[in-house]
């Protein structure tokens, strides 16, 4: 199948779509919806002809017929996907299995505050999603716009005033494999109301053999002195690739902490937006990225420093094996009246593989004169002098690698607040790293 | 224990080593001094396995082993340890977890099982105490932002822990103000035995005052010029190294 097979496959499926909707169809949703469908039309998927995708060739995964709709009620026995969840301690579970909501896997909450489903959300709180749906995202991207176009499923987390969510949230995607290839689209709507606090786990994990394409959007709002912690693991199958699009707006005094780990997958394309729009805001961009033969990921963030006296820190770090490949893309704009900002950005890359490489730019934009802003792109090997000292004290070549590598994922891994997952980050270190020692660092 | 045999080693082209004879038999002492320039460090870091350095003649056994042949981490496993001149900083890795794969990786390789975990913090214990370093240390990054004296103490305190056959300090006193070399050299004295050998690297007399070599070797250009007993090292002191290069020059 082609590229524009493809294309022409997910227009005749959203008359389809449209037509299961009813009397839906008059809604300003769905008028989003119809407005954003065309737009994709119009721009078609990216191609590396644009400066936003000149590193990363959608060709290899478009190539797939890919089932646009989802048969539900697919039966998974909890013991046997028990290790992707962080089951040591109690969370909340937002469960889909083949791009379905299940119950069954699912932990859900209306007490004090929401926790449950995007067409839940659609269907009982209209007025929520009215004024925020679609307001955050970037809707130019044509890969923003298709998944707009068949919003109807995803996450919908709504913390209401002052509440802090008794225990962590938990995301997770399953794709099987009697759903065959699968386009999931999921649409995550989560808004954090003033001085309130969550933290959120994402994953999207395929069970199965077949290609799936996860192209996801989650929308955050973020308002005043509120405080978020999203953590993304990207470990899926070497036959799921996901496309994953965020875009957060920051109130005044809030806090937000994202890190997304990037492991295993064909092709992993990350596009983090943050946005103050109230000053004396924080965001810390983590990312840590460990590929190997085949494997491909994209960290593209933006972040737009709006008002004055905020502050970002951004590391992202990788370490690139085999034939993989590794992009990362910083931008950060500083707007003129935005004086007094501290913006941090870092990013460094081990190239451990021959024929592995990455592409690095930073790319500031800085229209205020009181700022303090820098950044440091780094792509390098690992050092032969600290090498050659651990294996002169007896630690085995591939030990004493690991031991350097670990220390340079443990940089972000550390970060990580939550303690059950952090280990569980640890322990998919050592195992990608083919190592059985197990650093409490 | 070590037997060097007319060994000639070069980095890039460049011939350093041109030559070299030198026996070490069980509890030996033997400084080996010599101008800058003269070869001590690229010895020490052939015998220890640094690959830049190409061995172009002669061998090296190491307890009737073939020790050329061997890979740094199998050399450390023989027994070999090399206190660096310039132990390298390793962010992120802390010196405990970097002690503990360091014993449990050598013991591995002897086909034993790892230390268990009580016995080997004890061990840490005493060592540190004999290093008199902080129980601090352990927690803190291997030798990032320590000072050269942290460095050095550090390095001596791995061997205590290690327990080589056969240790080259490198340049060990360099950078050394008097309290730490005192503690080092009391280390390092603590640890002599009749079963284990050290090789002391030096460029000056001032270390040898508190070791006290069996044997002094001076190597120039390559190669082991004179040898003779510690009053070497004092004719060294009086006399400077001018003294064997004129020496040799009349020859």
């Amino acid at each position: 199948m082609s590229v524009e097979l493809l294309a022409d496959k997910l227009s005749s499926s959203f008359i389809v779509f449209e037509n299961e909707l009813n009397g839906e169809t008059k809604t300003d949703l769905h008028r989003i919806r119809r407005e954003s469908m065309a737009h994709f039309e119009k721009r078609g998927f990216p191609s590396i002809r644009q400066e936003d995708w000149k590193y990363t060739s959608l060709k290899p995964i478009l190539k797939h017929d890919y089932k646009v709709f989802h048969k539900g009620d697919q039966a998974l026995d909890f013991s046997d996907i028990k290790k992707f969840f962080i089951h040591d301690i109690d969370t909340y579970k937002i469960v889909f299995v083949n791009g379905v909501y299940s119950s069954w896997l699912s932990e859900t909450t209306h007490q004090g505050y929401d926790i449950c489903t995007f067409s839940a959300a659609l269907r009982r709180h209209r007025d929520v999603t009215n004024q925020y749906f679609s307001k955050a995202a970037d809707n130019t991207s044509a890969m923003v716009a298709l998944n707009t176009a068949f919003a109807q499923e995803g996450a919908y987390i709504r913390m209401s005033k002052g509440m802090s969510a008794v225990k962590p949230v938990e995301i997770i995607h399953f794709t099987t494999e009697e759903a065959g290839s699968l386009l999931n689209q999921p649409r995550n709507l989560i808004v954090l109301e003033e001085g309130s606090e969550v933290q959120i786990i994402e994953r999207h994990q395929s069970l199965g053999s077949k290609p799936v394409l996860t192209n996801s959007v989650s929308e955050i709002f973020v308002h005043a002195n509120a405080s978020l912690e999203l953590y993304r693991v990207q470990n899926d199958a070497d036959t799921a690739s996901i496309i994953n699009h965020t875009s957060i707006q920051q109130h005044r005094d809030s806090r937000v902490r994202t890190a997304v780990f990037s492991l295993g997958g064909k092709l992993m394309r990350n596009d983090l937006n943050i946005a103050f729009l109230g000053e004396n805001a924080e965001a810390y961009l983590d990312g840590l990225t460990l590929l190997d033969d085949g494997q491909h990921a994209d960290h593209h963030t933006r972040v737009d420093h709006r008002v004055p006296h905020c502050n970002s820190f951004e590391m992202y770090k990788g370490i690139y094996d085999g034939n993989s490949k590794g992009v990362f893309n910083g931008q950060i704009m500083v707007r003129p009246h935005a004086q007094k900002t501290n913006a941090f950005q870092q990013n460094n890359n081990i190239i451990l593989g021959e024929k592995a490489s990455v592409d690095t730019k930073p790319q500031l934009e800085i229209f205020a004169d009181d700022v303090k802003c820098s950044h440091g792109c780094t792509v390098g090997q690992l050092d032969d002098e600290a090498l050659f000292y651990l294996r002169s004290r007896g630690i085995p070549e591939h030990e004493a690698k690991a031991l350097l590598l670990y220390a340079i994922g443990d940089e972000v891994i550390g970060k990580v607040r939550l303690k059950e997952l952090r280990n569980r980050l640890h322990k998919l270190m050592a195992k990608k790293l083919n190592v059985d020692f197990q650093m409490e660092i | 224990m070590l037997h060097i045999k007319n060994l000639h080693a070069s980095i890039e082209d460049n011939k350093i080593l041109k030559g070299i004879n030198l026996e070490v038999r069980p509890g030996e002492v033997h400084a080996i001094m010599g101008p800058n320039g003269s070869g001590k460090s690229t010895l020490s870091s052939v015998i220890a396995g640094r690959e830049e350095y190409e061995v172009t003649e002669g061998s090296i056994e190491f307890l009737n082993e073939d020790l050329l042949s061997l890979s740094p981490e199998e050399r450390a496993h023989a027994g070999i340890f090399l206190s660096f001149q310039y132990p390298v900083e390793i962010p992120g890795v802390s010196l405990t977890n970097f002690i503990k794969t360091s014993m449990n990786e050598t013991r591995k390789a002897k086909g034993l099982e790892p230390y268990p975990a009580k016995d080997l913090l004890k061990k840490m214990r005493d060592c540190l105490e004999l290093l008199e370093m902080d129980k601090g240390f352990l927690s803190r990054s291997l030798n990032e932002g320590f000072s050269g004296g942290e460095k050095k103490r550090n390095e001596i305190f791995q061997m205590a822990l290690l327990e080589p056959k056969l240790a080259i300090l490198d340049e060990t006193d360099s950078g050394l103000d008097i309290d730490a070399l005192r503690i080092v050299a009391s280390g390092v004295n603590k640890l002599r035995s009749p079963k284990n050998s050290f090789v002391l690297i030096t460029h000056y007399q001032r270390l040898l005052n508190y070791i006290e070599p069996d044997y002094v070797h001076v190597l120039f250009n390559g190669k082991i010029v004179r040898s003779g007993g510690k009053e070497l090292a004092h004719e060294l002191e009086s006399k400077g190294y001018d003294w064997i290069k004129q020496e040799l020059a009349e020859v």
